[in-house]
Protein backbone atom coordinates (compact mmCIF):
# COMPACT_ATOMS: atom_id res chain seq x y z
CA UNK A 1 0.00 0.00 0.00
CA UNK A 2 1.42 3.18 -1.11
CA UNK A 3 0.58 6.23 0.02
CA UNK A 4 3.87 8.32 -1.46
CA UNK A 5 5.62 8.01 1.80
CA UNK A 6 8.34 7.00 0.24
CA UNK A 7 9.33 9.39 -2.07
CA UNK A 8 8.19 11.93 0.51
CA UNK A 9 11.41 10.21 2.93
CA UNK A 10 13.61 10.62 -0.19
CA UNK A 11 12.56 13.86 -0.65
CA UNK A 12 13.38 15.25 3.17
CA UNK A 13 17.29 13.22 2.33
CA UNK A 14 17.26 15.31 -0.79
CA UNK A 15 16.91 18.11 1.12
CA UNK A 16 19.79 17.20 4.17
CA UNK A 17 22.05 16.56 1.57
CA UNK A 18 21.26 20.07 -0.23
CA UNK A 19 21.61 22.13 3.10
CA UNK A 20 25.05 19.89 3.71
CA UNK A 21 26.59 20.50 -0.10
CA UNK A 22 25.08 23.86 -0.45
CA UNK A 23 23.97 25.35 2.49
CA UNK A 24 20.35 25.74 0.94
CA UNK A 25 18.04 27.73 2.57
CA UNK A 26 15.33 27.02 0.53
CA UNK A 27 15.62 23.21 1.36
CA UNK A 28 16.19 23.81 4.88
CA UNK A 29 13.02 26.08 5.04
CA UNK A 30 11.11 22.79 3.58
CA UNK A 31 12.66 20.68 6.46
CA UNK A 32 11.66 23.44 8.88
CA UNK A 33 8.05 23.53 7.88
CA UNK A 34 7.56 20.11 7.98
CA UNK A 35 9.91 18.92 11.01
CA UNK A 36 10.15 21.92 13.94
CA UNK A 37 5.97 21.85 14.32
CA UNK A 38 6.27 18.14 14.89
CA UNK A 39 9.35 18.35 17.53
CA UNK A 40 7.48 20.85 19.01
CA UNK A 41 4.33 19.08 19.65
CA UNK A 42 6.57 15.65 20.40
CA UNK A 43 8.48 17.90 23.50
CA UNK A 44 5.40 19.22 24.28
CA UNK A 45 3.40 16.09 24.27
CA UNK A 46 6.88 14.38 26.57
CA UNK A 47 5.52 17.53 29.09
CA UNK A 48 7.81 20.77 28.17
CA UNK A 49 5.65 24.28 28.33
CA UNK A 50 4.94 25.56 24.81
CA UNK A 51 8.20 28.48 25.18
CA UNK A 52 10.25 25.36 26.40
CA UNK A 53 9.15 23.78 23.17
CA UNK A 54 9.27 26.51 20.54
CA UNK A 55 13.19 26.96 21.93
CA UNK A 56 13.88 23.32 21.63
CA UNK A 57 12.28 22.44 18.19
CA UNK A 58 14.34 25.64 16.97
CA UNK A 59 17.61 24.65 18.60
CA UNK A 60 17.05 21.23 17.38
CA UNK A 61 16.61 22.66 13.54
CA UNK A 62 19.90 24.73 13.88
CA UNK A 63 21.75 21.23 14.79
CA UNK A 64 20.24 19.63 11.95
CA UNK A 65 21.98 22.53 9.74
CA UNK A 66 24.59 22.24 11.39
CA UNK A 67 25.22 18.25 11.42
CA UNK A 68 23.83 17.73 7.93
CA UNK A 69 27.22 16.03 7.47
CA UNK A 70 26.86 13.56 9.92
CA UNK A 71 23.40 12.32 8.77
CA UNK A 72 24.20 8.92 6.91
CA UNK A 73 20.69 8.11 4.71
CA UNK A 74 21.82 4.21 4.71
CA UNK A 75 21.16 4.15 8.16
CA UNK A 76 18.06 5.94 9.04
CA UNK A 77 15.70 8.29 7.37
CA UNK A 78 15.36 11.93 8.54
CA UNK A 79 12.40 11.59 10.68
CA UNK A 80 14.96 9.13 12.84
CA UNK A 81 17.84 11.58 13.01
CA UNK A 82 15.78 14.23 13.62
CA UNK A 83 14.02 12.08 16.65
CA UNK A 84 17.46 11.40 18.13
CA UNK A 85 18.42 14.72 17.90
CA UNK A 86 14.89 16.18 19.71
CA UNK A 87 15.46 12.77 22.38
CA UNK A 88 19.13 14.23 23.26
CA UNK A 89 18.10 17.57 23.62
CA UNK A 90 14.83 16.40 26.05
CA UNK A 91 17.24 14.43 28.10
CA UNK A 92 19.89 17.15 27.93
CA UNK A 93 18.13 20.49 28.58
CA UNK A 94 14.26 19.55 29.90
CA UNK A 95 15.61 16.32 31.92
CA UNK A 96 18.74 18.22 33.09
CA UNK A 97 20.92 14.54 32.74
CA UNK A 98 23.51 12.89 30.74
CA UNK A 99 23.30 10.77 27.93
CA UNK A 100 26.39 8.56 27.38
CA UNK A 101 26.17 7.45 23.54
CA UNK A 102 28.20 4.74 21.32
CA UNK A 103 31.22 5.59 19.94
CA UNK A 104 31.11 6.99 16.70
CA UNK A 105 31.54 5.36 13.48
CA UNK A 106 33.81 8.21 12.19
CA UNK A 107 31.74 8.69 9.45
CA UNK A 108 33.16 10.96 7.00
CA UNK A 109 32.49 12.64 2.99
CA UNK A 110 35.60 10.06 1.88
CA UNK A 111 33.02 6.88 2.63
CA UNK A 112 29.82 8.12 0.65
CA UNK A 113 26.68 5.65 1.40
CA UNK A 114 25.29 3.59 -1.76
CA UNK A 115 22.14 4.91 -3.15
CA UNK A 116 20.81 1.64 -3.25
CA UNK A 117 21.00 0.78 0.55
CA UNK A 118 19.89 4.79 0.77
CA UNK A 119 16.96 4.15 -1.28
CA UNK A 120 15.96 0.67 1.06
CA UNK A 121 16.34 1.94 4.19
CA UNK A 122 13.85 5.07 3.22
CA UNK A 123 11.19 2.54 1.92
CA UNK A 124 11.84 0.40 4.91
CA UNK A 125 11.61 3.39 6.98
CA UNK A 126 8.08 4.57 5.28
CA UNK A 127 7.02 1.01 5.39
CA UNK A 128 7.88 1.11 9.41
CA UNK A 129 5.59 4.15 9.68
CA UNK A 130 2.44 2.26 7.90
CA UNK A 131 2.92 -0.32 9.94
CA UNK A 132 2.93 2.33 13.21
CA UNK A 133 0.03 3.76 12.10
CA UNK A 134 -2.24 0.48 11.28
CA UNK A 135 -1.75 -1.01 15.11
CA UNK A 136 -4.60 -1.30 17.05
CA UNK A 137 -4.90 1.95 18.73
CA UNK A 138 -4.05 0.49 22.62
CA UNK A 139 -0.62 -0.79 21.06
CA UNK A 140 -0.03 2.14 19.04
CA UNK A 141 -0.68 4.01 22.43
CA UNK A 142 2.13 2.17 24.29
CA UNK A 143 4.61 2.86 21.86
CA UNK A 144 4.11 6.36 21.82
CA UNK A 145 3.61 6.57 25.66
CA UNK A 146 7.40 5.32 25.45
CA UNK A 147 8.79 7.34 23.08
CA UNK A 148 7.30 10.39 25.02
CA UNK A 149 8.74 9.45 27.76
CA UNK A 150 5.73 8.53 29.86
CA UNK A 151 6.90 5.16 30.85
CA UNK A 152 10.13 4.29 33.21
CA UNK A 153 12.33 1.84 31.43
CA UNK A 154 10.95 -1.20 33.17
CA UNK A 155 7.44 -0.37 32.16
CA UNK A 156 8.70 -0.71 29.02
CA UNK A 157 7.56 -3.51 26.80
CA UNK A 158 9.76 -4.66 23.96
CA UNK A 159 7.26 -6.52 22.57
CA UNK A 160 6.32 -3.74 19.78
CA UNK A 161 4.43 -5.65 17.14
CA UNK A 162 6.19 -3.91 14.54
CA UNK A 163 8.44 -5.35 11.86
CA UNK A 164 11.59 -4.36 13.09
CA UNK A 165 13.79 -7.34 11.41
CA UNK A 166 14.04 -6.07 8.38
CA UNK A 167 15.33 -2.59 8.55
CA UNK A 168 17.75 -4.05 11.06
CA UNK A 169 19.05 -5.92 8.70
CA UNK A 170 19.17 -3.16 5.99
CA UNK A 171 21.07 -1.17 8.79
CA UNK A 172 23.21 -4.13 9.49
CA UNK A 173 24.62 -4.29 5.90
CA UNK A 174 25.00 -0.74 5.58
CA UNK A 175 27.01 -1.16 9.17
CA UNK A 176 28.41 -3.89 7.02
CA UNK A 177 29.62 -2.11 4.77
CA UNK A 178 30.91 0.89 5.92
CA UNK A 179 33.42 -1.17 8.79
CA UNK A 180 34.86 -2.83 5.18
CA UNK A 181 35.31 0.53 4.02
CA UNK A 182 36.87 2.33 6.78
CA UNK A 183 39.92 -1.23 7.44
CA UNK A 184 40.00 -0.85 3.67
CA UNK A 185 40.92 2.76 4.56
CA UNK A 186 43.16 2.24 7.64
CA UNK A 187 44.39 -1.45 6.71
CA UNK B 1 35.85 -10.55 18.96
CA UNK B 2 32.70 -12.85 18.50
CA UNK B 3 29.93 -10.92 20.88
CA UNK B 4 27.32 -14.27 21.97
CA UNK B 5 25.69 -12.03 24.86
CA UNK B 6 23.68 -8.74 23.77
CA UNK B 7 21.05 -6.65 24.73
CA UNK B 8 17.69 -7.42 25.52
CA UNK B 9 15.05 -5.33 23.32
CA UNK B 10 13.59 -4.05 26.11
CA UNK B 11 16.97 -2.40 27.31
CA UNK B 12 17.77 -0.93 23.48
CA UNK B 13 13.67 0.14 23.53
CA UNK B 14 14.23 2.42 26.61
CA UNK B 15 17.87 3.64 25.77
CA UNK B 16 16.19 5.00 22.26
CA UNK B 17 13.42 6.21 24.49
CA UNK B 18 15.75 8.12 26.43
CA UNK B 19 14.28 6.57 29.38
CA UNK B 20 17.17 4.52 30.83
CA UNK B 21 19.10 5.70 33.93
CA UNK B 22 22.60 7.40 33.23
CA UNK B 23 24.08 4.16 34.66
CA UNK B 24 22.72 1.79 32.51
CA UNK B 25 22.94 4.06 29.49
CA UNK B 26 26.94 4.37 29.91
CA UNK B 27 26.94 0.64 29.70
CA UNK B 28 24.18 -0.15 26.89
CA UNK B 29 26.59 2.92 25.06
CA UNK B 30 30.09 0.62 25.91
CA UNK B 31 28.73 -2.71 24.70
CA UNK B 32 26.67 -0.40 21.77
CA UNK B 33 30.45 0.68 20.94
CA UNK B 34 31.81 -2.86 19.80
CA UNK B 35 28.76 -4.57 18.89
CA UNK B 36 27.52 -3.54 15.30
CA UNK B 37 24.29 -5.88 16.00
CA UNK B 38 23.11 -4.38 18.51
CA UNK B 39 24.06 -1.03 17.09
CA UNK B 40 21.86 -1.92 13.86
CA UNK B 41 19.35 -3.22 16.63
CA UNK B 42 19.26 -0.09 18.42
CA UNK B 43 18.80 1.90 15.18
CA UNK B 44 15.63 0.01 14.51
CA UNK B 45 14.25 1.08 17.64
CA UNK B 46 15.30 4.95 17.13
CA UNK B 47 13.56 4.38 13.53
CA UNK B 48 10.21 3.20 15.75
CA UNK B 49 10.68 6.85 17.34
CA UNK B 50 11.01 8.78 13.86
CA UNK B 51 7.94 7.26 12.90
CA UNK B 52 5.81 8.59 16.52
CA UNK B 53 7.78 11.54 15.78
CA UNK B 54 6.56 11.95 12.47
CA UNK B 55 2.91 11.08 13.43
CA UNK B 56 2.84 12.85 16.56
CA UNK B 57 0.43 15.90 16.58
CA UNK B 58 2.40 18.95 15.01
CA UNK B 59 2.39 22.38 17.16
CA UNK B 60 2.16 25.50 15.18
CA UNK B 61 5.69 27.87 15.46
CA UNK B 62 5.76 30.98 16.86
CA UNK B 63 5.29 33.37 13.65
CA UNK B 64 9.35 34.51 12.51
CA UNK B 65 10.50 31.02 13.73
CA UNK B 66 12.28 30.13 10.58
CA UNK B 67 13.96 33.54 10.48
CA UNK B 68 14.77 33.27 14.25
CA UNK B 69 16.44 29.72 13.71
CA UNK B 70 18.58 31.29 10.38
CA UNK B 71 19.91 34.06 12.89
CA UNK B 72 21.08 31.23 15.52
CA UNK B 73 22.55 29.17 12.48
CA UNK B 74 24.45 32.44 11.40
CA UNK B 75 25.70 33.72 14.74
CA UNK B 76 27.00 29.83 15.50
CA UNK B 77 28.76 29.72 12.54
CA UNK B 78 30.33 33.34 13.32
CA UNK B 79 31.39 31.21 16.58
CA UNK B 80 33.05 28.90 14.70
CA UNK B 81 30.70 25.94 15.91
CA UNK B 82 30.28 24.73 12.19
CA UNK B 83 30.75 21.24 11.48
CA UNK B 84 34.68 19.80 11.41
CA UNK B 85 34.31 17.93 8.58
CA UNK B 86 36.81 15.46 8.43
CA UNK B 87 36.30 12.25 10.68
CA UNK B 88 37.47 12.33 14.39
CA UNK B 89 40.82 10.28 14.39
CA UNK B 90 40.17 6.19 15.16
CA UNK B 91 41.14 5.46 18.68
CA UNK B 92 42.81 2.60 19.90
CA UNK B 93 42.84 1.54 23.85
CA UNK B 94 40.56 -1.07 25.58
CA UNK B 95 37.65 1.55 26.35
CA UNK B 96 35.07 2.31 23.98
CA UNK B 97 35.29 6.62 24.13
CA UNK B 98 31.59 7.11 25.96
CA UNK B 99 33.72 5.12 28.98
CA UNK B 100 36.67 7.20 28.69
CA UNK B 101 34.81 10.12 29.08
CA UNK B 102 33.71 8.91 32.79
CA UNK B 103 36.89 7.97 33.24
CA UNK B 104 39.67 10.33 32.26
CA UNK B 105 41.21 8.02 29.98
CA UNK B 106 42.00 4.49 29.21
CA UNK B 107 42.72 1.59 31.55
CA UNK B 108 46.07 3.27 32.52
CA UNK B 109 43.73 6.13 34.21
CA UNK B 110 41.49 3.99 36.19
CA UNK B 111 42.09 4.47 40.26
CA UNK B 112 41.65 1.28 41.43
CA UNK B 113 40.26 0.13 45.06
CA UNK B 114 40.88 -2.80 46.48
CA UNK B 115 38.14 -4.41 47.52
CA UNK B 116 39.05 -8.05 49.14
CA UNK B 117 39.98 -11.18 47.71
CA UNK B 118 42.67 -9.60 45.08
CA UNK B 119 39.39 -8.06 43.50
CA UNK B 120 39.25 -4.08 42.60
CA UNK B 121 36.97 -1.75 41.13
CA UNK B 122 36.34 1.65 40.58
CA UNK B 123 33.10 3.59 41.45
CA UNK B 124 32.13 6.02 37.97
CA UNK B 125 30.19 9.30 38.98
CA UNK B 126 26.33 9.14 37.66
CA UNK B 127 23.70 11.13 38.33
CA UNK B 128 20.29 9.60 39.27
CA UNK B 129 19.34 5.76 39.96
CA UNK B 130 21.63 3.29 39.94
CA UNK B 131 25.57 3.14 40.08
CA UNK B 132 28.11 1.87 37.74
CA UNK B 133 31.43 0.46 37.97
CA UNK B 134 34.49 -1.29 36.95
CA UNK B 135 35.38 -4.44 38.33
CA UNK B 136 39.10 -5.89 38.10
CA UNK B 137 38.96 -9.91 39.08
CA UNK B 138 42.01 -11.71 38.64
CA UNK B 139 41.85 -15.33 36.65
CA UNK B 140 40.48 -18.03 39.45
CA UNK B 141 38.77 -15.60 41.57
CA UNK B 142 35.21 -15.57 41.84
CA UNK B 143 33.17 -12.16 42.06
CA UNK B 144 31.20 -12.47 45.44
CA UNK B 145 28.68 -14.25 45.26
CA UNK B 146 25.33 -12.56 45.36
CA UNK B 147 21.72 -12.33 44.08
CA UNK B 148 19.78 -9.54 42.53
CA UNK B 149 17.37 -7.21 43.26
CA UNK B 150 16.09 -5.02 40.11
CA UNK B 151 18.90 -5.17 37.19
CA UNK B 152 22.05 -5.73 36.88
CA UNK B 153 24.41 -5.45 33.75
CA UNK B 154 27.99 -6.50 33.18
CA UNK B 155 29.74 -5.83 30.31
CA UNK B 156 33.32 -7.69 29.56
CA UNK B 157 35.85 -5.48 28.14
CA UNK B 158 39.19 -8.19 28.95
CA UNK B 159 39.10 -11.50 29.60
CA UNK B 160 36.47 -14.18 30.99
CA UNK B 161 33.75 -14.79 33.17
CA UNK B 162 32.08 -18.33 33.44
CA UNK B 163 28.80 -17.54 35.54
CA UNK B 164 28.63 -21.41 36.13
CA UNK B 165 26.27 -22.08 32.89
CA UNK B 166 27.41 -19.72 30.10
CA UNK B 167 31.09 -17.51 29.02
CA UNK B 168 31.19 -14.29 28.67
CA UNK B 169 34.03 -13.02 26.67
CA UNK B 170 35.50 -9.59 25.61
CA UNK B 171 32.19 -7.62 24.08
CA UNK B 172 29.63 -9.94 25.87
CA UNK B 173 26.87 -8.63 28.25
CA UNK B 174 25.26 -10.29 30.77
CA UNK B 175 21.62 -9.04 31.53
CA UNK B 176 20.68 -10.21 35.00
CA UNK B 177 17.56 -9.14 37.30
CA UNK B 178 15.81 -11.05 40.41
CA UNK B 179 15.57 -14.27 38.73
CA UNK B 180 19.60 -15.00 37.88
CA UNK B 181 21.53 -17.06 40.59
CA UNK B 182 25.05 -17.20 39.58
CA UNK B 183 28.71 -17.07 40.75
CA UNK B 184 30.76 -15.27 38.35
CA UNK B 185 34.78 -16.65 37.94
CA UNK B 186 37.28 -14.89 36.35
CA UNK B 187 38.69 -17.40 33.99
CA UNK B 188 42.60 -17.99 33.26
CA UNK B 189 44.50 -15.52 31.61
CA UNK B 190 44.20 -11.79 31.92
CA UNK B 191 42.50 -9.86 34.72
CA UNK B 192 38.53 -9.94 33.40
CA UNK B 193 38.14 -6.29 33.11
CA UNK B 194 33.91 -5.34 33.32
CA UNK B 195 32.08 -2.20 33.89
CA UNK B 196 29.01 -3.41 35.57
CA UNK B 197 25.48 -1.41 36.50
CA UNK B 198 23.17 -1.95 39.27
CA UNK B 199 20.05 0.23 40.63
CA UNK B 200 19.74 -1.89 43.50
CA UNK B 201 22.54 -2.68 46.27
CA UNK B 202 23.92 -6.06 45.59
CA UNK B 203 22.56 -8.68 48.51
CA UNK B 204 25.73 -10.83 49.22
CA UNK B 205 25.14 -14.35 50.79
CA UNK B 206 29.19 -15.11 51.91
CA UNK B 207 30.09 -13.68 55.08
CA UNK B 208 33.37 -12.22 54.31
CA UNK B 209 31.83 -10.00 51.59
CA UNK B 210 28.80 -8.88 53.72
CA UNK B 211 31.52 -7.51 56.04
CA UNK B 212 33.25 -5.74 52.61
CA UNK B 213 30.15 -4.42 51.43
CA UNK B 214 30.18 -1.03 53.39
CA UNK B 215 33.66 -0.07 52.03
CA UNK B 216 32.25 -1.73 48.01
CA UNK B 217 29.39 1.18 48.32
CA UNK B 218 26.96 -0.82 46.59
Amino acid sequence: MADGSESREQEWADCVARVRDLRDEAAFASLFDHFAPRIKGFLMRSGADAATAEECAQDVMATVWHKAHLFDPARASVATWVFTIARNRRIDTIRRQRRPEPEDLGWGPEAEPDQADALALQQESARLGRALAALPDKQRTLIERAYFGDLSHSEIAAETGLPLGTIKSRIRLALDRLRHAMSQERP
Amino acid sequence: MTIRHHLTDQLLMAYSAGELPEAFSLVVATHISRCDECRARLASFDAVGGAVLTQCDAAPMASGSLAATMAMIRSRAIEGVGPPRERPAPVSGLFPAPLRDYVGGDLDRVQWRAVGGGVRQAILRTEGPGSVRLLRIPAGVAVPDHGHRGLELTQVLQGAFHDGEDRFGPGDIDVADESTHHTPVAEDGPDCICLAATDAPLRFRSLLPRIAQPFLRI
